[in-house]
């Protein structure tokens, strides 16, 4: 007797029909599982075996289940209920043509309950790609199952899926809802002072730029850095279902309220290697550039990456994606990430704090600012430096609470997508001259014409005022870094 | 690329102790450049910001009273003051320590150009001589001996610029030195100078009024956020009460129009 389950298997983000076959003899038992499994899948062999077991359901002798198409490689446990169910089909335990309706994921564990997998947003669009209408899955990842649009059929045991199946068992009502998200994102009115620092953050995330925050150890550059989330306004549906989408694959994704409505935020450390930061492995996983997709990637201490790590993110900048390709195939993942630096200005961290004497020699320091390539600090938009500040700053009222930046932000987004402010005959004139007389490149002059955009899309101009352009200046590269 | 024999150099130069026995030079401007009034300004390569906005300040308004600053392409002051005179569009001169065919130190390599389409670079070595530590000193001497006065900017206790000076000293030319804070070591060659007798240096008009030239009329610049200068972006936004935003507006306007320059997120007033 011959029966098939339909699940799905992820190349990168992409959902691959895969269909377990089952084919059972009465014979000595034995279970042969074939079609290029790897070591986790292969082991669901004694998984599926001992959850029969435990859900006293009945092992029917010599069975071969092969997992097509073959040459697809298949990795990990969310097979394990695909496999077992189309043995039970196999073997008159459960309809075949009630099974064949179904997509199925989960891992068995030994007393045949149902553990969540990782990736089932992807498995469950591709069940409602083919067509199907509903997916079995783990009842803690019906609610991540449930954004696909399919119907989620939740169960805690195979004994229940068997149940259900069998018509013995209503599927259980699944309640959509996404609820509260558990993270608080930190609040700008912690900071005090670094008004410098606060406008460059809300240009920043107004107009989408990549940004650089240079200054001397213990000024706050990474406690600034990490409350831009903050202040970008919340993912719409479509760009939170991507973002679901790839956490879903890396494990990140919170069962109870699965959909990721607040931009990312992640912060790789220094060590992290070239293949963690892009993506890749011998299992083509997202990257924490792609986890930071639609959101913010900081990187604290620039300085200290790998300078091919570092290399390596500006195909991701240029592109907004990554093309992954590995011995075990290839695999697209976006990475629209907006790019936040942070670095020390001289290797002792001295310069730029008035109480303190650099004693880094010339070499040293050019040495160590040569270690960002220029192509890459062409990539930031923004370059701000923020010198010590003094006791008197410290002791300032709280700064302004996130949610109102938030709001200025908002608005600033809405105006430069709809209509984009123009420069003025008077503006082009600043920006000329600034280019003769601080001999900015091309590059640099574009990169000061969209932030001085920016700057009067948060001012609710209607044109790009040389007031604009001339403020949009003192954010580019200093030339020491540039040179 | 050209070569002056002994008895083509220029007279301020022929008459040292030791002139050299050839100058290799290089750049559009004629080898009369050399017989024009200059002044030397030199100092450390590992400057503080301090004495980089003066050795800037200094290149530019010297030269814009018409001197010729001479200089030795090092990193720090000497790159400061050669870069001070170009904004100006003044005439400048640098000496190198190696063959004047190379660029040294690499990292100025672009100033080198600039310098050299416009002014001149000169040299003691034929093509090719590699930078050597026992050549700079040799150097020094040809940069003093082409100017009327030396200043020197920023120099620690045992500096080149300190020799540059020596050899000025000997020559029984000017020497002005910076002042600067006792307590900054980068600073505790000039202040030795300065105790030995050179002439403190207050302004670009102490030199012009040296050397008998009249310092040109300039207006003083006269906006409001100069007098609080230097200082942060902050402590401005502070002091003043207007936003960040247009704090750095008006920032910019006095940065393009070459008033202010900002290093490591300090702005200081260049006037």
């Amino acid at each position: 007797m011959l029966a098939r389950a339909i699940t799905f298997a992820l190349v990168g983000l992409e959902p691959r029909r895969v269909e377990a076959e089952a084919f059972v003899q009465e014979a000595v038992p034995a279970f042969v599982l074939v079609g290029l499994v790897d070591r986790a899948c292969q082991e669901a062999k004694h998984r599926v075996r001992t959850s029969l077991k435990a859900a006293r359901l009945r092992w029917p002798g010599r069975v071969t289940v092969n997992l097509a198409p073959a040459e697809l490689k298949k990795e990990g446990s969310g097979f394990d209920l695909p496999i077992a169910l189309a043995l039970l089909a196999a073997s008159g335990q459960v309809p075949r043509e009630r099974l064949a309706e179904h997509a199925s994921c989960g891992e068995l564990a030994l007393d045949g309950r149902l553990r969540r997998v990782n990736g089932v947003l992807g498995v469950a669009e591709g069940a409602r790609r083919a067509g199907l209408p509903r997916i079995i899955c783990a009842r803690d990842a019906c609610a991540e199952a449930a954004l696909a649009g399919v119907e989620p059929v939740g169960v805690e045991h195979l004994s229940e899926a068997v149940a259900y199946l069998c018509g013995e068992l209503e599927a259980p009502v699944f309640a959509r809802g996404n609820g509260q998200p558990r993270s608080v994102a930190l609040d700008l009115a912690d900071v005090r002072g670094q008004e410098r620092a606060r406008r460059a953050l809300e240009l920043a995330a107004a107009g989408g730029h990549n940004m650089l925050l240079g200054g001397p150890p213990g000024i706050g550059k990474t406690m600034l850095a990490r409350r831009l989330p903050g202040i970008l306004p919340p993912l719409g549906e479509e760009a939170a279902l991507e973002v679901t989408r790839i956490h879903s694959v890396a494990g990140l994704v919170d069962p109870t309220h699965p959909l990721i409505e607040r931009p990312p935020f992640r912060a790789p450390h220094h060590s992290a290697s070239t293949a963690a930061i892009v993506g890749g492995g011998p299992r083509l996983r997202p990257g924490e550039a792609s986890l930071a997709h639609r959101g913010v990637l900081l990187l604290d201490e620039l300085a200290e990456f790998q300078r091919p790590t570092l290399e390596a993110l500006r195909q991701p900048l240029e592109d907004g994606e990554i093309l992954v390709a590995r011995a075990a195939g290839s695999a697209r993942f976006p990475a629209q990430f907006r790019l936040l630096g942070t670095m020390n200005l001289c290797p002792c961290g001295a310069r730029g704090d008035p109480g303190a004497q650099c004693t880094c020699s010339p070499q040293r320091i050019s040495s160590y600012r040569a270690r960002l390539s220029r192509a890459l600090l062409d990539r930031f938009d923004i370059v701000v430096t923020v010198p010590r500040p003094r006791a008197a700053e410290l002791q300032a009222a709280a700064g302004e609470p996130s949610k109102h930046v938030r709001a200025r932000v908002a608005a600033a987004r809405r105006r430069l997508s709809d209509a984009p402010p123009a420069r003025t005959d008077a503006a082009d004139k600043v920006l000329t001259r600034a280019v003769e007389r601080l001999r900015l490149s091309g590059r640099g002059r574009a990169k000061v014409a969209a932030v001085a955009r920016t700057i009067a899309a948060l001012a609710e101009a209607e044109a790009v005022e040389p007031a604009h352009v001339a403020e949009a200046l003192t954010y580019r590269a200093p030339p020491e870094l540039t040179a | 690329m050209r070569c002056l024999r002994r008895h083509q150099l220029p007279q301020l130069l022929r008459a040292i102790h030791d002139p050299p026995r050839r100058l290799y030079l290089r750049g559009e401007a004629g080898a009369d450049l050399l017989e024009e009034k200059a002044v030397a300004v030199v100092g450390a390569r590992a400057c503080s910001p301090y004495g980089a906005q003066v050795g800037r300040m200094l290149g530019r308004e010297l030269a814009s009273a018409g001197l010729v600053v001479v200089s030795g392409l090092a990193r720090g002051v000497d790159g400061e003051a050669h870069r001070g005179a170009l904004a100006a569009d003044g005439r400048t001169v640098a000496v190198l320590g190696c063959g004047i065919d190379r660029d040294y130190p690499a990292a100025h390599a672009w100033l080198a150009r600039a310098i050299a389409e416009r002014c001149l670079i000169a040299s003691e070595y034929e093509p090719g001589v590699p930078p050597e530590p026992f050549r700079f000193p040799a150097r020094n001497r040809i940069v003093a001996g082409l100017c009327l006065a030396t200043i020197v900017v920023e120099a620690r206790a045992r500096s080149g610029a300190l020799i540059t000076a020596d050899f000025a000293l000997e020559e029984g030319r000017e020497v002005f030195a910076v002042p600067g804070e006792i307590t900054s070591s980068l600073s505790a060659g000039t202040n030795a100078l300065l105790r030995l007798g050179a002439t403190p240096l207050t302004s670009a008009d102490d030199v012009l009024e040296a050397l008998g030239i009249e310092p040109p009329v300039r207006e003083a610049p006269t906006h409001p956020l100069l007098q609080l200068l230097p200082a942060t972006a902050d402590e401005l936004v502070q002091a003043t009460g207007s936003s960040a935003a247009e704090t750095a507006a008006a920032l910019a306007e006095l940065e393009v129009n070459g008033l202010v320059a900002e290093a490591d997120g300090m702005y200081r007033a260049l006037a």
